[in-house]
């Protein structure tokens, strides 16, 4: 990049496109600056900083939403502002608000430093952000690094319980294979396409227009196809999808639960936006990418809820229920690359997928107690005689979860299959129906562990008395959170008005 | 669109109260008030029955009203309305609500706001699948009322109901995905991208359907809806599910929730898909006479447990409704649709005085009953018009309902017809004998120490109104059966002809 260009650049003030990032950036670093110069006493105010700042953020974004840059590509090539990546943008600024609330809720019971959480997840958020608007190979790469690192930190971030620490290390292997597959496939693309003998190639095959070029020239172009796969693989670690699922189940015990909700929600949503991206950018071999989607897809609803079913920890279980999920998304996008309805679609589904997951997740912080990892079935024993309020609430979040309606979880689903019915996809729809009435049976178990009377064994005298199931009260932020969680989800099945018209479903 | 739309405050008037409970309204008020929200829609059933004759009519559909909640451009409005088949069950649906209603008001079930609070959505959900035009809402509306059983049955079941609960939701789970398949498949084959009923008929008849795509969308729906309606074999959650579920859910679910398979397979398979119910009538037929009716008939007369008897004799009695829905004719949907009404009053009916004869004895078993006549004369009274209404004496409405049914199957299976009456005889059996050995007959001893510690009494009022609410019914429309035929007929005739008329799509390639 010569002086030129960034004089260009600069000129340009295209800063203003990417105000929201800069914002969630300057605030994680305020929240740093504020542990500094705050007084001990005072901490506790920090994380709501955090929150009301994130809120701030949010209320300027759809404000702003038809942004200026909206088609455009700014930072020579390195974004590209698109309807999607504005959708997406606010869904990770939602996804981080939530989960800092949690945060606040969680890490009260933990002897661990509490500010940082907040300013990592801020970090996180706004690369994330930043990855769904990627248009070049750079961008994209240092984005993911820029998540991945942060997870590091975060998922080991409780780091006198071993299991976090064990999850922490999982994580760090299985990312460093990961981000290594996805380079590799990137340089095997880069190289190629950077081939004077072939027609179309360009030294910028980095960015995506000129890659997708290049594609459309060489359409059977083997190390191309093998680049494809390896970049696909990559990033079906993000997304959890067979055979890279391995991780799940340990990594999202071990975390701590705002940490697996940020990962279930936030990481598995920053997934599905680049493979969205990725598949127009590999249109030239589409029958490709189809092919492993599909098998992709197949094994990963069958295995997530297969799995699913034997489980008693309830992060082990939404972990690999989260599997599942993925599996159904990755249907909308293989249907993507036909009807163009399918991207609101999976933004649809990514968004009652959020709310259904924070209301799971909200409730799963306050039925828990000092050791985070163990969280069974049987804690949540007559949590609806007990606390009707958290009851309610995971009622809602589990039926939406699980696609029941009226629920937002319901349409999302629908969505999807209208889209994959469209396209025409009738093995997968037969499958994801298989999957869908699997899960009934171990999200209602979870419903069913709450709400219905359950047979207990009597304590004689002289017993150890049964230890009584872990319960937080619910803080008023909390409360918030969960209400408006439980709330949007029935609502958005009733009704889905601007969403739906903003995703292009109305 | 009219200023007040009654349809839709049948539909949210029980929702609206159930909202409120939600948030947090006081008890006393809730209980009161929930007596409004259950007659609300009774009364406007009642209304619009009454003005349904001379409603102006937009594609055979009368009172029709849309609303656009966000998904016009997918064709999805939520449009509210009615025609001569949707119309009695959509009265129906209205007093065994609040038949049930009143029933749940006056029990002493635990936690009575979260009991009333479901109830009230399962009613809303009720009043909605047969007020919609939308076919997507249709099934909403029906999964909304659907939800809340798995939950009451659970909470407030009797014995078994943790595994009752669990294959209920299971099995319902299946029947509901295999039909919403179904009701896609339509949506995109039909060319019509709109789940609107009227739209979707025009497109049908506008292009047709080919063979092929009608088998196998008649079969997604005929084994959808079968699940749903416990067409044998796949008919083992309902006895189960009916025998743990407390009675107002029993009530709403196999009194007029079930009929919502039926109506499907009414409203929308035979008339748009007229080759795929042809091509599947002889199983269907087979499988509800030899199935339902003979198989279920015989495991109905084996058991020993009141409920689970009302149960099982619901699931007979769905095979003479699948039976006429297999004649493919006028008159056969008549008969099911006016067969669909009797059995939803009557087996409600008989749930809320198997509930009452349960509070007298302690128990189901029959085996430990018997004399109950000399102590609740006006409650043996009920259950024996109960019975006899459900074996199809004349006089009641089912009485109209299995003969036209019959009448209608003579000219296509002879032979199914036969033995199906011989079916009735089955019912005569277990029927009375069930009654006869609760209410006649010598007292058993294990009566005699429920009596001794709690006196039994007669129907009380609250139990009453209830009971007698239904029981008029019945016998108004086993005495005047013209009350709902004309407008059956009426809309049957309109729908039917057209539909038949057209061959599908690809039969002269397949005739060649």
């Amino acid at each position: 990049m010569t002086t030129e260009l960034l004089q260009q650049a600069a000129a340009a003030n295209q800063w203003t496109a990417i105000f929201p990032e800069l914002m969630v950036g300057c605030l994680a670093l305020l929240l740093l600056i504020l542990e500094i110069g705050l007084p001990k006493k005072s901490h506790d105010i920090i994380p709501n900083i955090a929150i009301v700042g994130l809120l701030g953020i949010i209320g300027a974004h759809v404000f702003h939403y038809q942004s200026a840059f909206l088609g455009q590509e700014t930072f020579n090539g390195l974004l590209k502002h698109t309807g999607t990546g504005q959708f997406m943008r606010l869904f990770f600024l939602l996804a981080a608000t939530g989960v800092s609330v949690l945060g606040t809720v969680a890490l009260k019971r933990q002897a661990m430093p509490k500010i940082e959480f907040f300013a990592i997840t801020l970090v996180v958020a706004g690369a994330m952000m930043l990855l769904s608007q990627s248009n070049h190979f750079v961008m994209l790469f240092v984005a993911l690094e820029t998540i991945t690192v942060g997870f590091y930190v975060l998922v080991s971030y409780t780091r006198t319980n071993p299991l976090s620490l064990e999850a922490g290390l999982k994580y760090l292997i299985m990312g460093a294979l990961s981000s290594g597959i996805l380079l590799f496939g990137i340089v095997l693309l880069y190289g190629v396409a950077g081939n004077p003998h072939l027609p179309a190639s360009s030294a910028g095959s980095m960015g995506f227009e000129a890659l997708r070029a290049f594609l459309y020239a060489n359409p059977d172009n083997l190390i191309a196809a093998i680049g494809i796969v390896l970049v696909l693989s990559g990033v079906a670690f993000k997304i959890g999808a067979v055979p890279f699922q391995i991780w799940i189940p340990d990594v999202y015990q071990g975390a701590p639960t705002p940490v697996t909700a940020f990962l279930a929600i936030a990481s598995k949503a920053a997934g599905f936006a680049i493979l969205l991206i990725l598949v127009s950018v590999f249109d030239g071999y589409q029958t490709l990418v189809v092919h492993v989607l599909t098998v992709m897809a197949i094994a990963t609803i069958i295995f997530g809820n297969v799995a699913a079913l034997t489980q008693h920890n309830v992060k082990r279980l939404i972990g690999l229920s989260g599997v599942s999920h993925a599996g159904y998304l990755m249907i909308g996008v293989i249907a993507a690359v036909q009807v163009p309805f399918a991207v609101g679609a999976i933004c649809f589904y990514l968004f009652a997928y959020m709310l259904g997951s924070l209301a799971v997740f909200g409730v799963m912080t306050h039925v828990s107690g000092s050791d985070d990892a163990d969280q069974d079935l049987d804690h949540y024993i007559d949590l609806a005689k007990t606390h009707p309020f958290l009851g309610a609430v995971l009622a809602v979040g589990l039926g939406s979860l699980a696609g029941i309606p009226p629920l937002a979880g319901f349409m999302g689903k629908l969505f999807v299959f209208l889209a994959a019915f469209q396209a025409g996809l009738y093995l997968l729809l037969g499958v994801a129906i298989v999957g869908v009435i699997i899960s009934i049976y171990y999200y209602f178990g979870w419903i069913k562990a709450a709400f219905f009377p359950q047979w207990r064994p009597p304590v004689f005298e002289g017993d150890d008395p049964i230890p009584e199931p872990p319960r937080q009260p619910v803080g008023t932020s909390a409360r918030i959170l969960l209400t408006v969680a439980a709330l949007a989800s029935v609502l958005l099945g009733f009704y889905q008005g601007p969403l739906g018209q903003w995703l292009g479903l109305g | 669109m009219q200023n007040f739309d009654i349809l839709l405050l049948a539909i949210l008037s029980p929702l609206a109260l159930a909202l409120a409970m939600a948030l947090g309204l006081p008890s006393g008020l809730a209980k009161k008030l929930a007596y409004v929200a259950f007659a609300l829609p009774a009364l406007a059933g009642i209304c619009v029955w009454y003005r349904f004759g001379d409603a102006v009519t937009v594609g055979s559909y009368a009172f029709l009203t849309s609303y656009d909640t966000g998904l016009s451009g997918l064709g999805i409005t939520l449009k509210l309305g009615l025609n001569g088949i949707s119309l009695p069950l959509f009265v129906m649906a209205g007093v065994v609500g609040l038949a049930a209603g009143l029933y749940a008001l006056q029990s002493a079930a635990e936690r009575m706001n979260t009991y009333i609070m479901l109830l009230l959505i399962m009613q809303g959900g009720l009043m909605g699948v047969f007020a919609s035009v939308d076919v997507f809402f249709f099934y909403f509306f029906h999964e909304l009322a659907l939800i809340p059983t798995f939950i009451m049955v659970g909470i407030w079941g009797g014995r078994d109901r943790n595994y009752a609960a669990m294959k209920m939701t299971i099995y319902l789970t299946v029947g509901a995905m295999l039909s919403l398949i179904g009701l896609i498949a339509l949506y995109y084959k039909s060319g019509a991208e709109s789940f609107d009923l009227i739209t979707l008929r025009q497109a049908v008849l506008d292009q047709g359907l080919t063979a092929v795509a009608q088998n196998n969308i008649f079969a997604l729906l005929m084994f959808g809806f079968g699940i749903l309606v416990s067409l044998w074999p796949l008919h083992t959650w309902a006895p189960l599910g009916y025998g743990a579920a407390p009675s107002s859910v029993a009530m709403l679910h196999a009194g007029v929730l079930k009929k919502f398979g039926l109506y499907g397979l009414i409203q929308i398979a035979l008339p748009m898909l007229p080759a795929g119910a042809a091509h599947w009538a002889v199983i269907l037929a087979t499988l509800a006479v030899v199935g339902n009716v003979l198989v279920i008939g015989f495991v109905t007369m084996a058991q020993r447990d009141l409920k689970q008897l009302v149960g099982y004799s619901s699931v007979m009695h769905m095979g003479y409704a699948f039976l006429g829905v297999a004649c493919l004719s006028i008159v056969g949907a008549g008969g099911v649709v006016f067969m669909m009404v009797a059995h939803g009053l009557s087996v409600a009916l008989l749930f809320l005085l198997s509930t009452s004869i349960y509070h007298r004895t302690q128990t189901f078993d029959l085996d430990e009953m018997g004399g109950l006549v000399k102590h609740a004369p006006v409650l043996s009274a009920f259950f024996v018009a109960g019975t006899l209404a459900s074996i199809g004496l004349p006089g009641f409405a089912n009485f109209w309902g299995e003969l036209t049914i019959f009448v209608a199957a003579w000219q296509v299976f002879p032979t199914l017809t036969v033995i199906s009456i011989a079916g009735v005889v089955i019912s005569a059996i277990y029927g009375l004998r069930a009654a006869a050995k609760v209410f006649f007959g010598p007292q058993t001893e294990a009566f005699d120490k429920v009596l001794a510690e709690k006196p039994a009494v007669d129907l009380t009022w609250a139990e009453k109104l209830p009971a007698l609410l239904l029981l008029a019914a019945l016998l108004g429309l086993g005495f005047w059966p013209k009350a709902i035929t004309t407008s059956i007929d009426a809309s049957l005739s309109e729908i039917y002809p057209m539909a038949m008329s057209i061959p599908p799509t690809d039969a002269e390639m397949a005739s060649k």
